[in-house]
């Protein structure tokens, strides 16, 4: 389980996000949305150990993760830029990436299900937006963690990898990972999200499923009540 | 860190400007030698362009290499790693492979030129020494311009600035000051000053080894007069150990505060 207290983080006079508290329990599918800016990004980022909050208490499984890094063990990170070190080739990165674990990894079914066989032996710099997506997927599910973060996974990916990415999603979901996901696309999120967590202003606007959110909003169509969140922020 | 110091080598070996920048020092050490066939001869030509050159493509590869690794170290940050040997690995890995093709590029056509059997050989592995040094204290400068600038562009123009303020301006400023000041006593200052340089810093130290008066200047002849040749090399060995470790310390506490 995920417990945010009271987080805020400030870049310079910018506050992203202030006061946040947030629980998150354990199992399901978690839509982070929110319009740009809103601090989609630095609220997973805290949560990585990747961006330092000015004030505030995360713990993860009852424990503290500020200042620590041992609890990355058991959670999975897509980045929404997959840049990899230019001169190593796909397997060599996966070797290494395995390396820097202390953790089994199952590689092989995944490689198979996003046809990765032929770029297996190529540096990454010869790669497209879209294979380098895929080795990105493959690097964040090929370990078995009970916290999946995946920062705009669809970024890059043609129909057929994005329908086996929905298949992997639900496998894990069925397993009964936790998995966070900030997107802007409102029909993956109608398909996959057990609930949305709505970010507006630095802080939690709107938390439940989406049914919810249609009661609330009282619009029947995911898009347009999002649509009808964003628009209040201008009221 | 090993294994990030391991693999960030790896990456590095196998780029192409490892090569340009090994092939460089290669065809240098050839040409100077063809020119000079005076092995202790090339070796003070081959020092003026280390303290000179060496600090500038450690810095610009440093910036160069930290911005482009960028999206790959915030991989890095979040697997289970401490986040400070994230920074030792990436920084060893750079600072060594840019001394391995300072020592090999350079090695090779001394070793063909007979540099074993030579007299200057200890001087020539104190200029690969200090090579090193210089290596490893301009890729911490780099890499700490670069923590405090997100901006690639102003990231470079710092690193220049920081090049030619230490390379360039600070010797011509210190000249002035010694002009203008020429009825003071100046030995101390002159010391002190010295040492808050690196490049001048690894200046004297090679002249001191090679003991050629001409080339010392006021401040080695200082240095000479103030310390000897021995007790010189030390002090002045110890105040690169400091230059190392000060902007390695200070890069770092930058990064274990940095957001990502």
């Amino acid at each position: 389980m995920i417990e945010i207290n009271n987080l805020n983080k400030k870049f310079g006079k910018l506050t992203v996000l202030e006061n946040l508290d947030l629980k998150i329990k354990d199992g399901g599918v978690f839509a982070i949305l929110g319009p740009n800016g809103s601090g989609k990004t630095t609220l997973i980022k805290c949560l990585l150990g990747m961006v330092i909050p000015n004030m505030g208490e995360i713990s993860f499984d009852s424990k503290s993760i500020l200042n620590n890094w041992e609890y990355r063990n058991n959670l999975n990170y897509l980045p929404q830029i997959a840049n990899f070190p230019n001169n190593l080739t796909v397997s060599e990165l996966i070797k290494m990436v395995k390396n820097l674990r202390p953790k089994d990894s199952d590689e092989a079914p995944l490689i198979k299900r996003f046809n990765l066989e032929p770029f297996l032996n190529k540096k990454l710099v010869s790669l497209s937006g879209g294979t380098k997506q895929k080795v990105n997927i493959l690097l964040t599910f090929m370990f078995d963690s009970d916290l999946l973060i995946l920062d705009e996974p669809t970024t890059g990916l043609d129909p057929i990898s994005l329908i086996s990415l929905k298949d992997l999603l639900r496998e894990e979901q069925q397993k009964g990972k936790t998995i966070l996901i900030t997107t802007h696309i409102m029909s993956f999120v109608e398909e996959m999200a057990d609930e949305i967590i709505f970010l507006l202003d630095g802080n939690i606007y709107f938390k439940g499923t989406n049914e919810e959110l249609k009661k609330q909003t009282g619009i029947d169509n995911l898009e347009k009540s999002i649509a009808e969140l964003i628009s209040k922020q201008y009221v | 860190m090993f294994k990030i110091f391991k693999y960030s080598t790896y990456d590095l070996l196998r780029s192409r400007w490892s090569y340009v920048y090994f092939s460089f020092y290669l065809i240098l050490g050839f040409v100077l030698l063809f020119l000079n066939s005076d092995v202790s001869k090339a070796v003070i030509t081959i020092m003026n362009i280390i303290v000179i050159l060496t600090p500038l493509i450690a810095i610009i590869f440093g910036v160069m290499y930290y911005y482009n690794t960028k999206e790959f170290t915030e991989l890095l940050l979040a697997q289970p790693i401490k986040r400070s040997k994230i920074l030792i690995g990436q920084y060893l890995g750079l600072s060594v492979s840019l001394s391995l093709s300072l020592i090999v590029g350079l090695g090779i056509p001394f070793a063909v030129y007979g540099l074993f059997m030579s007299m200057v050989i200890f001087d020539f592995f104190l200029l690969l020494v200090v090579g090193g040094f210089l290596n490893f204290i301009f890729v911490a400068l780099a890499f700490i311009i670069t923590l405090y600038n997100e901006n690639r562009i102003k990231g470079f123009g710092y690193a220049i600035l920081v090049w030619l303020l230490l390379a360039v301006v600070y010797d011509g400023v210190f000249m002035i000051i010694l002009i203008i000041f020429k009825e003071y006593p100046l030995d101390t200052f002159s010391l002190v000053v010295t040492m808050l340089n690196p490049i001048d810093l690894s200046r004297i130290l090679i002249l001191l080894e090679l003991d050629i008066s001409v080339l010392l200047g006021y401040t080695g002849a200082v240095f000479k007069k103030f310390f000897g040749t021995g007790m010189g090399m030390l002090s002045s060995l110890t105040v690169m150990f400091v230059w190392l470790i000060i902007p390695i310390l200070l890069m770092i506490r930058k990064f274990n505060k940095k957001d990502f």
